[in-house]
């Protein structure tokens, strides 16, 4: 058997299954801090296995800024690091197996499965966020308060741009994150082009 | 009576006139300039200047960086003498490039910077200035704009026509302004004619690392070698150096110096003295002077005493040297960018004398020869003239050139700039300086690719033209566009020191290359620290090394205890950070030297003889960040004979 026969849905799925694999090699989000003493920014990208700077250095300076209020330094690895890598590894091969064997209830499957994954790892990638952000160091050297008294967090935002006192956090989705996001969408047209095709008697 | 009336009417009406005039010309010379003047050198904030300027610092022995067209002062290199500021000369591991053969020099007379070039065009790699008084030539690297080598010239003495690269930096030229017995001896000074000598020196540098070394001294008359510049294009091969004090006069030498109707250019075919010497041509002699080379990797320099030089009598390399000669005592020797031209810049004379390098060639192939100098061949004035610029001015000095066709010449007693044409030799305009310029510079003048937008006038006396600061009052630069038909004064600017000469450069040059910091897995200074980990202290007898580090913002250790009263105590302190612009500086109470200033990765090291018992503190000395104030740390110094143990924390009290 071979590609030239299969349909036109299970070859959109087996690309939908592969694209997933662009986090290996692009990052999926980049942090950038921008203030007036860095005329350059501040960055880190975050990949599927790796934090990394965007110009040499970013981290250790970004960790020298934030322990002022306390809070800890960005860690070399985190357990998410390993868990990632196996999840879309599996998630990728699971998806060659119904591109090749399976029919278009499948690829909805698939897609749906894609979903929650993805959604629980932006949600732990917040909590992560919130953690970094709030668990500060109770002997900070600079202690900042909300006006309702609160001690003020500094979590930078899961999505957008935000104002964290001098600096201006930005962050966004990277190349990484469009191929799995394009792969999750390929997922749903193949699903929509086998539900029509099965439709058509043939 | 109406005949008086008339004639005093006549008389005031003449006074009138007058006095109008008289302000009417002083409004020209000192008035407000034109707004157009001042947007042409306004650089908005923020924003770069289009040229990098390196204006020696005179007998400051620094050179310092300019921006052009603003005027701006951006750093003072260190190079010659002792910068207390950035502690060259104080710390431990620039110590060493002020080494000479007369031990440890804290100063020299800094003069001719000259940027390394490549196939003819400036390269924005090295600027190599001459330290006059000790004669020395060093190397500052624009990558780091610090002076990383520094070569000691033995049997030179006022090291003044030095120091000019070849266009291709084969070489850094070096002549000696005073002859000298070589070598040196005990003998009357009367004896002086025929018996002094002067040296020329060729030292090579190493095309990757910019290392130097010399390869040979031609031995020469006992005359004064005041400048020099290499031929380029055609005359590539060639050095041209003029002379004075012919007489070889050894006293009142600005009577006894200026006697003869000319002096002479020597004209040096390196080429073909290389070629001699490469094939085991000179004698090697005896020699002692320094060699101090900076290391970027361990931060440090190290200086070697070098025992022989080669020397090269010129006698024994037959075609090798000419004398042209050049009326009265000239000064600059400057080549145009085609390498045709050779402009004597006599200054005791009325006229600009400009030989011609083919016609000297013409001349030396058929052997027009009017006689000789201890049996260096003269050749005859008339053979080798090319032109003189009549009448141009009083008193000229120095001539860059525009890369246009135009030359542009200072005058000294006539206070001014003239531009001329090349070939023509008319004078085209004419302005003034204030006051009494020496050298001028236009970027990428010494090549044959010059930038000819500005000319900067350094001006060896400036009196008023700046708010008075007493007796002493700031050296003065003027820039001046170049870019129409008549100059255009746009700027006066204050310098360090005396701005004895410069050399400039497009920025875009040397800014992409400009280094930010140092890496900190590149330091291989031998009492580095590169982590907090890694911090100790160590005695050894009445020797207390003192592994330490900076970062935002604290010291590692910052408590130190189990100094004693009499111990060496050095400092080794590497900064951490690895950001751009967070420099930490360190000093304790009591040093006998200057504080550190330490760049990001970079390990330097004083020394602190503690002298009283006590607790003494130490502190960051460059503002580094909000918590600076805070950046300090206590040295605990015991009895000499005490048992305090050496112990030392960072964060926590001592055990």
């Amino acid at each position: 058997m071979g590609i030239i026969k299969m349909k036109r849905s299970n070859i959109i799925m087996l690309i939908a299954a592969l694209l997933p694999l662009g986090l290996f090699f692009f990052p999926l989000w980049k942090i950038t801090l921008e203030a007036p003493q860095y005329p350059t920014p501040l960055g880190m990208y975050i990949h599927i296995n790796d934090f990394s700077d965007v110009h040499p250095h970013d981290i250790k300076n970004i960790n020298l800024m934030n322990h002022y209020v306390g809070m800890k330094y960005i860690p070399e690895a985190i357990p998410e690091f390993k868990i990632f890598p196996i999840g879309i590894i599996i998630t990728t091969l699971i998806g060659l197996i119904i591109a090749f064997k399976g029919n278009y209830k499948w690829f909805l499957f698939w897609f749906i499965l894609m979903i929650l994954l993805s959604s629980a790892g932006l949600y732990d990638f917040y909590l992560w966020e919130h953690d970094y952000g709030h668990d500060l160091d109770p002997k900070a050297i600079m202690k900042f308060t909300n006006p309702d008294g609160s001690v003020m967090g500094f979590q930078p935002p899961l999505f957008g741009s935000k104002d964290i006192l001098n600096f201006r956090a930005h962050s966004y989705p990277m190349l990484g994150a469009f191929f799995l996001g394009f792969g999750i969408a390929a997922s749903f047209i193949a699903y929509l082009f086998g539900k029509k095709h099965n439709k058509i008697p043939s | 009576m109406k005949n008086i009336l008339k004639s005093t009417l006549a008389l005031l009406s003449v006074l009138v006139a007058f006095t109008s005039c008289d302000n009417a010309s002083k409004s020209n010379n000192s008035g407000a300039l034109s707004s157009s003047a001042a947007e042409k050198v306004y650089v908005a904030p923020g924003e770069h200047d289009e040229f990098y300027a390196f204006i020696s610092g005179g007998f400051s022995g620094q050179l310092s960086v300019y921006g052009l067209p603003s005027g701006r002062l951006f750093k003072v290199i260190p190079v010659f003498s002792q910068d207390a500021e950035k502690a060259y000369g104080y710390n431990e591991e620039t110590k060493p490039m002020l080494n000479t053969s007369h031990g440890f020099v804290p100063w020299d007379d800094a003069h001719h910077p000259d940027i390394s070039q490549t196939n003819g065009v400036v390269d924005g790699r090295w600027v190599f200035i001459n330290g006059n008084n000790t004669p020395r030539i060093a190397k500052i690297d624009l990558s780091t704009f610090e002076t990383t080598e520094i070569i000691e010239v033995p049997n030179s003495a006022g090291n003044h026509s030095s120091s000019f690269v070849t266009e291709n930096s084969e070489y850094v030229v070096a002549g000696t302004r005073f002859s000298v017995p070589i070598p040196q001896k005990d003998m009357p000074i009367k004896d002086y004619k025929g018996n002094f000598k002067g040296s020329l020196s060729f030292i090579s540098i190493d095309p990757e690392h910019g290392h130097m070394d010399i390869k040979f001294q031609l031995i020469m008359p006992g005359f004064d070698y005041d400048l020099s510049h290499p031929g380029r294009g055609k005359s590539h091969g060639w050095f041209f150096f003029t002379t004075y004090n012919t007489e070889e006069a050894s006293t009142l030498m600005e009577v006894n110096a200026s006697q003869n109707d000319k002096d002479f250019i020597a004209a040096v075919n390196w080429k073909k003295i290389e070629d001699y010497v490469n094939n085991g041509g000179g004698t090697m002699m005896p020699a002692n002077y320094a060699h101090n080379v900076y290391d970027e990797a361990t931060h440090s320099a190290t200086s070697t005493m070098k025992k022989e030089v080669r020397i090269v009598n010129p006698l024994d390399v037959p075609g090798a040297v000419y004398f042209l000669p050049t009326p009265k005592s000239p000064h600059g020797c400057d080549v145009d960018p085609s390498g045709e031209y050779i402009v004597g810049n006599g200054k005791l004379s009325a006229n600009l004398t400009v030989h011609s390098f083919t016609k000297m060639l013409d001349a030396i192939e058929n052997n027009k020869v009017a006689g000789d100098a201890y049996g260096i061949p003269i050749l005859n004035f008339e053979d080798v003239l090319a032109g003189v610029v009549e009448q141009p001015g009083l008193g000229p000095l120095h001539t860059e050139f525009d890369g246009k066709g135009n030359a542009y010449t200072t005058f000294f007693i006539s206070s001014e700039v003239v531009k001329w044409k090349l070939g023509t030799w008319d004078v085209v305009d004419r302005q003034p300086c204030y006051y009494s310029v020496g050298h001028l510079m236009i970027p990428g003048g010494n090549s044959q690719k010059p930038f000819g937008k500005y000319v900067v006038a350094m001006n060896k006396i400036t009196k008023d033209r700046y708010l008075p600061t007493g007796p002493e009052v700031t050296q003065s630069a003027q820039l001046y566009d170049i870019s129409g038909e008549k100059m255009e004064l746009l700027l006066d600017f204050p310098t360090i020191g005396e701005p004895h000469y410069a050399a400039g450069c497009p920025a875009d040059l040397i800014k992409p290359r400009s280094k930010k910091l140092f890496k900190l897995e590149d330091n291989k200074h031998p009492y580095a620290a590169l982590s907090e980990a890694d911090t100790k202290v160590v005695r050894d007898g009445k020797i207390v090394h003192v592994y330490m580090t900076t970062i935002r913002s604290h010291f590692a250790p910052d408590n130190i205890e189990g100094v004693k009263v009499g111990d060496k105590v050095y400092f080794h302190v590497t900064n951490l950070e690895q950001d751009y612009d967070v420099p930490h500086g360190v000093s304790i109470i009591g040093a006998n030297t200057s504080e550190l200033l330490i760049m990001p990765g970079q390990t330097e090291t004083f020394l602190w003889e503690p002298k009283q018992v006590g607790v003494w503190p130490f502190y960051c000395t460059d503002f580094c960040s909000a918590l600076h104030q805070e950046m300090q740390g206590y040295v605990r110094v015991s009895p000499a004979n005490s048992n305090t143990p050496l112990k030392w924390s960072l964060g926590e009290d001592i055990e």
